[in-house]
């Protein structure tokens, strides 16, 4: 007879030998480098062209992320349309993304139409126009769209936080106000287009499954460019966070529930408690069985998921808390994680949740290592943090070894209450 | 090509296994055939409800994710209108730990009223941040309201109100339980680096001896077909004037399914589709347009919304709209346009079946739908399409009796 109130013997995921696959470097007649990984099962490649063009570069508001979009949107030889049509008709995806550093051109499709594509990509970042019509078009439609989640709560939670925290002069705290949009000017754009793309730095990811020549194809594409390695070195900001802690903010008189924010500043990946940090945040907020969600989703119902995390920035960071939760529970749900944190300073985490946690970290590490993607993801992460292979054992083999006093000493450290800011938007 | 292995154990369970030795992961998919259709109209959400019950513990485990965690292992569940599917991932070594959660809670449920009381709560936010917390977050109630006057399409999975989720009782959820989670109701696929004997062994242990119960007949009211035009109004605090378009279409395993679908990719796929070229970058009246349908299993809704630009009077929006739905069925595709939207189909189902868990699910849901093999059958479906049945489908979806209008205008 099956006795069912016995778990099946496992093995400890700690015990898995975890390797990240190596990937090839190399360099493009220009010295832009290249990170290439040959893996994968299907027949399908991703490329990313990381510029360093995000917001932290830009003397004007929202140029950076104005100048991302339109990359797509007009050259002196193709339409916006055409443009669009030239990757559509492959099936592939050409999408771009500004973040506050960098800025994002990734195309993904099957492999076979790799050749078609990258021509079109080389257009779009040496040959771009940014005509008057078709950033009236942007103008009007971001407008639209920030009018729209200005009415979301949440949204503006998420503004209003990172402003706290960085200051509004920070390219971490910054946020765009439909006059920002109003000011925007193709002169402005081109600008910062021939500055931090056609001439700028740039690096490239390329993951799948990749043709023997793909050094060759990227370099006809691409190594002729003047972009380059060395360019634009980043400007360093100073955060300049604000006097007063605690907010409350009524957004929307019919309100429901409370977008709350808790942040605090914290240092980025290279710091020695970095990692450890992970771990800590994992228990307190960082996963579903997290004592945040078991105390304030399982335990109490104020809300559909609170979660924590370290933000994901080069340079600094912060650590947050978010959640939505009824609006008459919001202050109690804000007073149960300040007794979370209290709790994570006071008493050890115990043997049993700690090799759990160990356990979920290793074994999410093991699942989100399939795939060339997902495995140039990381990847990429090493590299544009600066770090170096070891990071990734090193991470490894903290998941594995770190202590609950260890932990405790880091909850004291970085968990105090008063260190955090406090926001709720209804 | 996707391989699997089929075979179906005594109490009635259907077991896929999909083999990957590429990755050091497995993945256990339980599909339960019930969802939000399967409600009495008196007490909706409870299919959505249920699953967060699900993770209150079963008749022999008190807790479901920590020992998953301990295996390495995550997990996570999803309702639709249709189905309900589970489905974990963990280290193949440690894929016993599945079967043993997984069969347990198939065995029986042992919540008790504190789960149910907080998990009412939990579905009650959740209601709150996507449906009432947003603007225009009340669309597909009204839209569902509006299209369906008798199939239980009429609700949204998480429920028609708050209250319905709030009155749920313990004995309800009980006899939810007993005619739904039932083998043979359900649909079990393991995929990943393990072996199909492997799982033929360990799903006779953990799963064989869990009582047939009873078989569920689905017997649904079915929606008459529309004979006239539908059309409904809602002023709200919103910023913007927004309109939104419903056609009803065909059911999942229905040859015209296929059709439909491309038709969607042609009038809304993506920035060179026709939709987003004509109204948003040429005569600049919405702001963003979509079009998509719900893939649904019964005949479902191809819808089409977009946000008007500040000034567009509704009427010169809906009639562009007009415009470029009436060009379709005039004029047809050309074939590059049916070339393009066949390799847009080609791509997307190589990125969907790039993870083994969209794999597990994928296998899962044609089974449901009555043929596993469906899986590598659909893209040849899809190429069969040709430029006049496109044309053809588009005078039938588009017809003026099979139209729903909600015009959703700002204070």
């Amino acid at each position: 007879m099956l006795n069912r109130t016995i778990a099946p013997p496992i093995k400890d995921a700690v015990d898995f030998d975890l390797q990240l696959k190596p990937c090839t470097y190399f360099e493009l007649d220009n010295g832009v480098p290249v990170y290439a990984l040959d893996a994968g099962t299907q027949e399908v490649f991703q490329l990313e062209l990381v510029f360093y063009a995000g917001n932290a570069f830009e003397q004007q508001k929202t140029v950076a992320s104005a100048t991302n979009f339109l990359l797509k949107n007009g050259t002196s030889t193709k339409t916006a349309f055409e443009i669009n049509e030239a990757f559509e008709y492959y099936g592939a995806y050409c999408n771009r993304a500004c973040y506050n550093e960098t800025a994002v051109i990734n195309l993904s499709s099957l492999s076979k139409h790799l050749d078609q594509l990258l021509p079109v990509i080389k257009e779009m970042i040496t040959d771009s126009i940014f005509s008057e019509e078709e950033l009236a078009t942007y103008k009007q439609n971001s407008k639209q769209r920030l009018s729209v989640n200005l009415k979301k709560s949440e949204f503006v939670a998420g503004r209003l936080i990172d402003a706290y925290v960085y200051g509004e002069q920070h390219p971490y705290g910054v946020y765009t106000n439909p006059e920002d949009i109003d000011a925007l000017t193709t002169a402005a754009i081109k600008t910062f287009f021939n500055e931090y793309y056609l001439n700028g730095k740039c690096i490239i990811f390329i993951s799948g499954k990749l043709p023997d020549q793909i050094q060759t194809i990227l370099n006809i594409n691409f190594g002729g460019l003047s972009i380059g390695a060395n360019k634009n070195p980043l400007p360093v900001s100073t955060i300049q966070p604000a006097e007063q802690k605690k907010y409350r903010i009524s957004n929307d008189v019919d309100g429901v529930q409370g977008a709350i924010r808790l942040a605090r500043e914290f240092p980025n990946r290279r710091h020695p408690d970095f990692m450890k940090v992970m771990v800590l945040n994992t228990v307190f907020g960082g996963y579903f069985g997290s004592r945040l969600m078991s105390n304030i989703r399982e335990d109490k119902g104020y809300t559909y998921g609170i979660h924590s995390y370290i933000q994901n920035h080069l340079q600094q960071t912060a650590w947050m808390i978010s959640t939505e939760a009824g609006k008459d529970v919001s202050e109690a749900t804000v007073e149960e994680v300040y007794k979370e944190m209290k709790i994570l300073q006071e008493e050890l985490v115990d043997e049993e949740e700690l090799l759990l946690v160990r356990n979920y970290l290793i074994g999410t590490i093991l699942g989100d290592l399939d795939g060339p993607f997902q495995l140039m993801g990381r990847w990429k992460n090493i590299i544009l943090n600066g770090l170096s292979e070891n990071y990734f054992y090193d991470s490894v083999q903290t998941i594995k070894t770190i202590s609950a006093e260890e932990l405790r000493e880091l909850a004291k450290k970085y968990l105090n209450p008063e260190d955090f800011y406090e926001l709720i938007v209804i | 090509m996707i391989q699997f292995e089929r075979f179906v154990l005594a109490n009635g369970l259907t077991v896929l296994v999909h083999e990957d030795k590429s990755t050091p992961m497995a993945v256990v998919n339980v599909l339960y055939d019930v969802g939000a259709r399967d409600e009495d109209p008196n007490k909706t959400g409870f299919a959505h409800l249920f699953e967060h019950l699900m993770f209150g513990g079963s008749i022999n485990i008190p807790v479901y994710d920590e020992p998953l965690q301990v295996a390495g292992g995550e997990n996570n569940a999803y309702t639709t209108n249709d189905l309900t599917n589970y489905y974990c991932q963990l280290p193949a070594e440690n894929i016993e730990t599945a079967f043993w959660l997984e069969s347990d809670r198939m065995l029986s449920l042992a919540f008790g009223k504190k789960s149910l009381d907080t998990q009412r709560k939990v579905v009650c936010e959740e209601f709150k941040e996507h449906y009432i917390n947003k603007p225009y977050g009340d669309v597909w109630k009204r839209m569902r309201e509006l299209a369906y006057t008798t199939h239980p399409y009429r609700w949204m999975t998480i429920g028609k109100e708050l209250s319905h989720i709030e009155n749920a009782t313990l004995e309800d959820v009980k006899a939810f339980f007993q005619k739904h989670y039932t083998p043979s109701n359900a649909v079990l696929v393991v995929a990943g680096n393990i072996t199909v004997n492997q799982v033929k062994e360990l799903a006779e242990k953990w799963f064989g001896p869990i009582p047939a119960g009873n078989k569920y007949e689905r017997n649904l009211p079915q929606e008459p077909k529309q004979m006239a035009p539908r059309t409904a109004e809602v002023k709200a605090n919103v910023p913007l004037d927004a309109l939104y378009k419903c056609w009803h279409i065909y059911a999942r395993t229905d040859k015209r399914y296929y059709i439909a679908d491309l038709v969607t990719e042609i009038l809304g796929g993506g920035a060179s589709s026709r939709l987003y070229q004509a109204l948003v970058k040429e005569k600049k009246l919405f702001s963003n347009i979509e079009c998509y349908h719900f893939g649904s299993t019964d005949a479902g809704l191809l819808a089409i919304e977009g946000k008007l630009v500040k000034g567009v009077a509704m009427k010169d929006a809906e009639a562009a709209l007009n415009d470029e739905l009436f060009k379709i069925q005039q004029e047809g595709i050309t074939e590059k346009e049916l070339e393009k939207v066949k390799n847009k189909t080609e791509s997307m189902m190589a990125f969907e079946d790039m993870s083994l868990m969209n794999r597990a699910a994928s296998i899962a849901m044609y089974e449901l739908l009555g043929d596993a093999s469906l899986i590598n059958k659909e893209l040849d479906l899809y190429k069969a399409v040709t430029a006049k049945d496109i044309i053809g489908e588009s005078r039938i979806i588009f017809d003026i009796n099979n139209t729903n209008t909600l015009y959703y205008f700002a204070n």
